[in-house]
């Protein structure tokens, strides 16, 4: 009895869970103009679509674009905090860290408010330079923090061994810090790069004319529902979960013990 | 001696402060600003700058204004309580149930639409909701019902869609939380004639707690703060706050009162990070 609940509860959680994700997919091969049922499939022409829209492709490229920026600069500027951090002795420290983190807790429309109200005060106008600062802003704390908590005391003996062998700081980070910290520094980057490819509400008050994924995405919803949002939809899903798998099967792949 | 210590701290010094005049310049900076704009007047359509209190006395005595606050809480505790009664138990079942070898699977299953783009899910929720939606389409099919009924555009559609975001990031959580307990504690409960139930209650539960706590404050943050859901689920039956802070940029472009119910809506997420920051360990997420 308790053996059958469990499972149909379970049943129950993951079918409502793959409920609207199957929809979207199912609907994206819809062949008519309205993705809702019945179902007149399977038919690609809304992929095709999709390929074809110039504006969308371009929205696409944006995003990828400020994505991979943004996160580069976010592991970097991270990665570096993280170790004056974590090998040496601070004045205001704690601060420092409390800084460090405070973005993490603060929700991004008020980010984005506030970034808004400055850039319009300095001229910056709206644009992927904006967004990509934004984007920053809410990867920085996320960086910092995971490559915080990786640098540990093997990294530390590695690499005073190597200063004292001579290298210079630079060399110690570049040959010793960074390599030694490859997965976490892995997991940082591909966490931002999600979070800033996926994010709306900063992309949507600090862009204009080029427009981010999202943002494309939302002023398709205004002319109502099309299989063409759920085929665009579908393709993201499709691209993440692969690059979900590569990074499974290859950076993440837990030794064999 | 002394003079090693300061190089090394000058360079240390160095390391941290590109992120740290980053956070200054981008964070800390228009935050500030924000505030000063907060008690902004808007006169026409110019900003008269000041230490004016109208915007959050306005907020206050205007019911319409009012009413987002009111509802975004609503929103907020509903989705919370119903996202950790149904999260728990799925937790439970895949770290307690599910074969060891199959547990990190199973996980990976229940987050999978997390990797479908934020404002893709809603409008997917759109689809099933909908008045041609799958759901009714089902419904007057097996002939339960004759008119379809009306559940996109309504409070109901954004908790759905809420509810089904914050199931999957809390199912995480906890079972986080749930493997790190040992064993032993349910085993000498047993040995001691406990009953399953008695167990749970006296045992895991308080024992998970602090992560349940952690994962429904997250749950709170993210929810009160977000534009999109009752945006494309909702519609405009009833605006939430953060709409309605859209709405005051959209319409005239009131910086100041927008700024305002900014600040009042992190005041909401600081008490409520004061009400449960006890059992909170955001370090340990």
């Amino acid at each position: 009895m308790g053996r059958i609940l469990t499972w149909a509860y379970m049943a129950l959680i993951y079918g409502f869970i793959f409920l609207p994700v199957g929809v979207l997919v199912l609907f994206s091969f819809q062949d008519s103009r309205l993705p809702v049922p019945p179902f007149t499939g399977p038919s690609l022409r809304w992929y095709a679509q999709v390929l074809g829209d110039r504006d969308l492709m371009a929205a696409l490229g944006n995003s990828l674009l400020v994505a991979l920026i943004s996160s580069a600069v976010a592991l970097l500027l991270g990665f570096l905090a993280a170790h004056a951090l974590a090998r040496y002795r601070l004045p205001g420290s704690v601060l420092i860290r409390g800084l460090l983190i405070a973005p993490m807790t603060v929700s991004y429309l008020i980010i984005a408010l506030g970034l808004m109200t400055v850039f319009n005060q300095i001229g910056l106008r709206p644009s992927l330079l904006a967004t990509g600062i934004g984007h920053v802003v809410i990867n920085l704390p996320l960086c910092f923090a995971i490559l915080y908590a990786a640098m540990g005391d093997q990294q530390k003996n590695a690499e005073r061994a190597a200063r004292d062998l001579g290298a210079s700081e630079a060399r110690v980070l570049w040959h010793i810090s960074a390599p030694m910290l490859m997965a976490p520094m892995a997991a940082a980057f591909f966490l931002s790069v999600t979070f800033s490819w996926d994010e709306f509400i900063i992309a949507f008050l600090l862009t204009r004319f080029d427009v981010t994924l999202p943002v494309e995405i939302w002023s398709m919803l205004r002319s109502g529902l099309s299989p063409k949002t759920n085929a665009i939809g579908s393709l993201v899903f499709l691209v993440s979960i692969s690059v979900l798998i590569l990074l499974e099967l290859t950076i993440f792949r837990k030794p064999r013990q | 001696m002394a003079s090693i210590e300061k190089t090394e701290r000058d360079r240390a010094a160095g390391f941290v402060a590109p992120a740290l005049i980053w956070v200054l310049a981008f964070f800390v900076l228009p935050f500030a600003v924000m505030i000063g704009m907060s008690f902004a007047r808007l006169e026409g359509r110019s900003i008269v700058h000041g230490f004016f209190p109208d915007n959050y006395l306005r907020f206050f005595s205007e019911p319409s204004l009012f009413k987002g606050l009111t509802v975004s809480l609503e929103i907020t505790l509903i989705v919370t309580v119903i996202s950790v009664l149904l999260a728990y138990p799925l937790a439970w079942i895949i770290a307690m149930r599910v074969p060891v070898r199959y547990q990190r699977l199973a996980l990976m299953l229940a987050v999978l639409p997390f990797w479908t783009s934020y404002v893709v899910r809603s409008y997917a929720w759109l689809l099933v909701l909908g008045q041609n939606g799958v759901i009714n389409k089902a419904l007057m099919g097996l002939g339960v019902i004759a008119e379809p009924l009306a559940i996109a555009s309504t409070r109901t559609a954004t908790v759905i869609g809420f509810v089904h975001f914050f199931v999957m990031l809390l199912t995480l959580t906890i079972y986080a939380n749930l493997i790190q307990l040992s064993p032993n504690y349910a085993r000498a409960a047993a040995d001691l004639g406990a009953s399953a139930f008695a167990t749970f209650r006296h045992i895991i539960l308080p024992l998970t707690l602090p992560g349940v706590v952690t994962g429904a404050f997250l749950t709170f943050v993210l929810c009160i703060g977000d534009y999109i859901t009752p945006q494309i689920l909702g519609g405009n039956s009833e605006l939430t706050l953060p709409q309605l802070i859209m709405l005051q940029l959209g319409r005239r472009g009131d910086f100041p009162m927008a700024s305002a119910m900014s600040i009042i809506l992190m005041a909401v997420v600081t008490l409520a990070y004061l009400a449960c920051a006890r059992w909170l360990k955001l370090d340990r997420v």
